[in-house]
């Protein structure tokens, strides 16, 4: 058997392999929704970051924009409606809807590289601001009060633009 | 490389079966570069296949159309691997495969920073009438591609190449700045080339609805390449050293077409390398090669 052709067969090799593990690995560690230290990364993130405001708050389209960013990037990972998926935790916990729109920002920002989260820096700025709007927006009927019917954590896909968070 | 022929045809029609079958395309809005490499990895457990071509001017030759598919995996968050396929047609000479590279993008730091480091190694088993032109290095000039592929092909090359690949974004634009050295295992002598790049979506922000012509959904740029001479001659001379603006469209479906033509600025150089390529991006790609694997047990 000629050199080359033993080298080719073992690139595939490894590489099958090196898909299989990884991929084994990622599904031992399977994102748990009632694992709080999921959400641990969010302690993390610095003062300065957390502090940060929300320059699309008050962007009566950055919802839907960012709604039409999530579908595109994060939905394949966390969930169309961000209610969690195999991958990657829901973002309509309380541990996310209770931070601040600069957490939310630096963890897009940053990514938790270690745990599978990539870094989305990769979008322009305001594209980010508008995902962590999005996000925002889906906590809303979470600490809506005023409407008893809608039960405490509706994980139903919101079907229109909800509005952001005030 | 005749015998290759079957087993790459095979193998190819085999991962081509198993993204289709994959879940779902998924976008990941990657910079418009050909040649430059920035800091973005694939996303774990994505599957990217991409088809580029090059067609290549040749004074005192014929021109060629270079061609390369690449199967990009994210096998994780900091680590990405990628499967080349090269191939070139001649004109007026003939078609050939002229080999396969294994690639491989490591992300040292977890978090993002001014200047983000990306260890990029890979190994190349090709022979000696590859044009696909993907990194320009050492002295490799054009008058190298003259010899007719008959001749060519009998020249067997195993190189290494590392890169180090330094990278920005700041306000929209992306600066990336790669560092090549590459050695042929024959005992030849270190080689070492650059590529530099910078682009920017021609929008900021997101359109409220989805659309195909949006602005957001093109990015624009400019990449420059070329030799920087061996560990004997270093420098400039003797090189060839191409600029190339380039172009790319997010489509909603989930593709992205790249163009760039690239000119020579030196009398070395091709004069012109028009390159264009189409790609797509599956997710869940590696869930389900895992699940084949366990299954199988």
């Amino acid at each position: 058997m000629r050199p080359d052709l033993i080298a080719f067969c073992a690139s595939v090799v490894f590489l099958g392999i090196s898909l299989a593990v990884t991929q084994q690995k990622e599904a031992a560690a399977k994102v748990s929704k009632s694992d709080p230290s999921v959400y641990a990364e969010l302690n993390k993130v610095p003062e300065k970051a957390r502090v940060r405001r929300n320059p699309m708050e008050t962007d009566p389209d950055a919802v839907a924009a960012g709604r039409n960013l999530f579908e595109r990037h994060c939905a394949e990972c966390h969930g169309d409606t961000a209610e969690g998926g195999r991958k990657a935790p829901s973002l309509r916990a309380e541990e996310v809807q209770n931070s601040t729109a600069g957490a939310i920002f630096w963890i897009l920002s940053n990514g938790v590289v270690r745990r599978g989260m990539p870094v989305w820096s990769k979008l322009p700025e305001p594209q980010r601001w508008q995902l962590v709007t999005y996000i925002k927006s889906l906590g809303v009927r979470l600490t809506q009060p005023a409407n008893p019917s809608l039960p405490k954590a509706d994980l139903t896909p919101l079907t229109a633009p909800a509005s952001p968070p005030h | 490389m005749p015998s290759f022929t079957p087993l790459i045809t095979v193998t190819v029609l085999c991962v081509l079966l198993c993204a289709l079958a994959s879940p779902m395309p998924s976008t990941a809005q990657e910079r418009p570069y050909i040649v430059t490499y920035d800091h973005y990895l694939e996303e774990p457990g994505n599957l990217e296949i991409e088809y580029f071509s090059t067609f290549g001017t040749q004074r005192g030759g014929n021109d060629f159309h270079a061609f390369w598919v690449e199967f990009e995996y994210g096998a994780t968050a900091w680590w990405t691997t990628e499967l080349y396929l090269d191939g070139q047609t001649t004109f007026h000479d003939s078609t050939l495969f002229t080999g396969f590279r294994w690639e491989n993008r490591l992300r040292p730091l977890k978090h993002e920073h001014f200047i983000n480091p990306v260890l990029y190694m890979e190994y190349e088993n090709k022979n000696g009438a590859d044009k696909i032109r993907k990194e320009v290095e050492g002295l490799d000039v054009e008058s190298d591609f003259l010899t007719p592929n008959s001749e060519a092909r009998k020249e067997h090359v195993h190189e290494l190449e590392f890169k180090l690949i330094l990278s920005s974004t700041v306000k929209g634009w992306n600066f990336a700045e790669n560092i090549i050295a590459a050695k042929n295992l024959s005992n030849n002598p270190w080689e070492f080339g650059y590529a530099l790049g910078a682009s920017r979506p021609l929008a900021l922000r997101a359109s409220a609805h989805r659309c195909t012509f949006c602005r957001e959904n093109f990015s624009a740029g400019v990449e420059m390449y070329g030799g920087l001479g061996d560990r004997y001659n270093f420098g400039l001379r003797n090189t060839s050293q191409y600029l190339a603006p380039v172009a790319a469209w997010y489509l909603p479906s989930g593709w992205t077409v790249r163009v760039s033509p690239g000119f020579g600025l030196n009398d070395n150089s091709h004069r012109l390398l028009l390159r264009w390529g189409i790609s797509r991006e599956f997710s869940g790609f590696g869930e389900m090669i895992a699940h084949f694997f366990r299954s199988g047990r």
